[in-house]
């Protein structure tokens, strides 16, 4: 029910959001994790579901050495001294729809994740490459802040940064500075203090989903899950699969073509060209495009796969020249 | 299809069809009819064929509707699963055994590649290097050259690498398809293969534990880096369709007979006639008889020469089995065409020659294209093939 890694990717790749992806066996840990991307000079984040004694969720995203303490934030936000705590196991599943180990903002854009609270590290603020898990723990992306934020407005989220090593005294006097990152229980209005761009929940009392649905951000997401015909629903197509279809690329450029000498024709003479022809000539040379469609395809693949594994070749001679 | 006719009664076994051998018998013809009688395999219909293109959204290829693949198995559940939304994975293979292809070797790649198209699904493809370095006494170094060759010209026929696996055996056996390879082999008894594929207490005992290699490509769960999930579970569910020549239905009968008693899916079959040798319909074309075989490496000029071979044969203008219009039903696609030939040259109206021009002319058309897609094959797209890789998008 929840989203697919692959779901999300379709989806950042639509807002033309870049990232990098890197698959690896599957982790649990930061520390695992920072084995196979931690060379590669981005920033790795440490990611905490975190719950209070109302049963009120908060989604924590860190810089991996950025000291989160869970006494001083429980403060911030106002419940109290140990108002704090991690979350169960079950309530990644339940709640964000990621494995142990996965927490991540992009579990965010789950329904079941409306009412979570985010907290951001300032410290990702203006950072070109952060690493994150893409809903599932045997890949991690890295991609930019403002990639993250405009991840987070379209899914109806005001992305706003939040020192987290912060420690200031939260008495009578200095109301807990974090207060406004407190669910309320209407979903949207809880990221922060500023209102999120506007979602009309016409009636608090209407059930989330609905009220999502209204959403400027989440109506497209809703409208595409529903209208897919096959069983998965899949927000678009990889349009790799369509552009390297060779049936169809022949296709497409035979039609070009024709339709190309079809206006030429007409420019110095007064009757179309029989579409007789033009299928004659599509039977002839079709098997023979293909082939050649192929094997371009093959080509290219081959030569991206000699790449790859000469890339892979350099990458561990320089981890064993760096270790 | 040409032949329907039923040949003269004689013992049952006189015709000889296995992986190694194939002789009719007194010289005649092979009576399929009995084949598939005696192989316990059915014929493929011609509503077979309908609900093919009907799925499909495309017309049969050339040798479903000519009848060149005329058998098969279980081929009907592979269409209902397909029907039903599910997925299907193709396997096939060769054993290298020339560096030289001819025609015969080639269809069933042909036709696989039309499968794959149509049905947009992966395919592996087993190289029996090990086979043939068992049969034919070549070294293991031999072997595998030829093997690597015979990619090439596998490669050739419009294979697409986002879809396809090529292993041979030597290279990848281990790990679970040798896991599998031992399950079957725990099912089959000395017995068994003696009475299947004719082995005796003289043959070597490589040649005896061989069969389970070409049996176990037809379970999903022995190509893990294909189909195994982030889990590494395999879905065993996931069918197998095989197309191949007839004369290797004994593999599968023991592989089928043998699946689900170690909880796998039987694989489906569809099967060919045999490609007929330039001299007759005796036997199949052979890479041992260079005059029985047109090859891919073949010239116009080589084509028509070995078609004079014809001038010598005892049998006149028989449609049943004249060799040049026999082709044709093979490699011409345009079935007006066919029927009008067939036509004027029984009613004597057009000549030997003509048909024979024709047929050149077609031949030629297919060996340039398979040249000149064999010309674009390095050996880094050899390796890209041969590669342990996933395949993302195997099932788009």
């Amino acid at each position: 029910m929840g989203f697919t890694k692959e779901q999300l990717l379709d989806r950042l790749k639509e807002l033309q959001i870049n990232f990098v992806s890197y698959d690896h066996p599957v982790v649990l840990t930061v520390e695992a994790q920072a084995k196979y991307v931690g060379h590669l000079g981005g920033i790795l984040s440490k990611n905490l579901l975190l719950k209070d004694k109302k049963h009120r969720f908060y989604v924590v995203s860190a810089l991996a050495n950025t000291n989160v303490d869970l006494k001083v934030l429980s403060q911030r936000l106002g419940l109290g001294k140990g108002g704090l705590r991690m979350a169960p196991e079950e309530s990644l599943q339940e709640i964000l729809q990621v494995p142990l180990g996965c927490v991540t903002p992009f579990a965010l854009i789950n329904e079941s994740a409306g009412t979570v609270s985010f907290l951001l590290d300032q410290g990702f603020k203006s950072q070109e490459c952060c690493f994150f898990h893409p809903l599932s723990n045997d890949t991690t992306i890295s991609l930019s802040s403002s990639g993250l934020e405009k991840f987070l407005t379209s899914i109806g989220r005001k992305p706003s940064y939040v020192d987290l090593e912060a420690t200031p005294l939260v008495g009578k006097d200095n109301p807990p500075d974090l207060a406004a990152f407190v669910p309320s229980g209407v979903p949207g209005l809880s990221d922060s203090a500023e209102k999120a761009p506007p979602i009309q929940p016409p009636v608090v009392t209407q059930a989330p989903e609905n009220v999502k649905s209204t959403s400027a951000g989440k109506a497209s997401i809703k409208a595409k899950v529903q209208s897919g015909t096959t069983e998965k629903p899949k927000s678009t197509v990889n349009p790799l699969i369509e552009a390297t279809d060779v049936e169809k690329v022949v296709e497409e450029i035979f039609a070009k073509f024709a339709s190309a000498v079809q206006s030429e024709h007409l420019q110095n003479n007064q009757e179309e060209i029989e579409t007789s022809l033009f299928d004659g000539v599509r039977k002839c040379i079709t098997t023979d495009l293909q082939m050649q469609m192929m094997s371009f395809k093959n080509a290219a693949y081959s030569q991206g796969f000699q790449a790859g594994v000469e890339a892979v070749r350099i990458a561990m001679k320089n981890m064993s020249f760096r270790s | 299809m040409a032949e329907e006719k039923v040949s003269s009664t004689g013992e049952e076994d006189s015709q000889v069809v296995n992986p190694w051998e194939v002789t009719a018998k007194d010289g005649g013809k092979i009576d399929y009819d009995k084949l598939i009688e005696q192989f316990g395999c059915q014929r493929l219909g011609a509503d077979l064929v309908q609900r093919v293109e009907r799925l499909t959204g495309r017309p049969a290829h050339v040798f479903l509707r000519r009848g060149v693949f005329f058998a098969h198995r279980d081929f009907d559940e592979i269409l209902d699963l397909y029907e039903r939304g599910e997925k299907f994975y193709l396997y096939t293979g060769r054993g290298p055994s020339s560096e030289a292809l001819h025609l015969g070797h080639l269809i069933p790649f042909m036709f696989t590649k039309y499968l794959q198209d149509a049905f947009k699904v992966p395919l592996v493809i087993q190289l029996t290097d090990d086979e043939k370095c068992m049969w034919k006494n070549i070294s293991v170094e031999d072997s595998k050259r030829l093997a690597r060759e015979n990619a090439r010209d596998i490669i050739a026929c419009g294979f697409d690498v986002t879809r396809t696996f090529i292993f041979s055996d030597f290279n990848y056996l281990g790990g679970k398809f040798y896991e599998n390879m031992v399950k079957v082999a725990n099912c089959v008894t000395f017995n068994k293969v003696v009475g299947i594929f004719g082995f005796t207490r003289e043959d070597h005992i490589g040649k005896i534990s061989f069969p389970p290699v070409q049996a176990v490509p037809s379970f999903p769960s022995s190509f893990p880096h294909l189909f195994a999930d982030k889990n590494n579970k395999v879905n065993d569910k996931l069918r197998c369709l095989i197309p191949c020549a007839i004369d290797q239905d004994p593999y599968f009968r023991m592989t089928r007979d043998v699946a689900p008693r170690i909880g796998y899916q039987k694989p489906s079959l569809i099967e060919s006639t045999f490609f007929p040798a330039l001299q007759g319909e005796n036997g199949k074309m052979s890479a041992s008889d260079p005059n029985s075989a047109i090859y891919v490496t073949d010239s116009p000029k080589d084509i028509k020469n070995k078609d004079s071979i014809e001038k010598h044969r005892k049998l006149g203008a028989n449609l049943e089995v004249d060799i040049p219009v026999k082709y044709l039903s093979f490699f011409l696609d345009d079935d007006a065409e066919l029927e009008h030939i067939k036509e004027e040259y029984g009613s004597g109206r057009m000549l030997t020659g003509q048909v024979k021009a024709r047929l050149i002319e077609v031949l030629s058309e297919l060996v340039e294209r398979h040249r000149r897609g064999r010309a674009l094959v390095t050996d880094e797209m050899v390796d890209a093939f041969m590669a342990v890789r996933p395949l993302p998008f195997m099932f788009s």
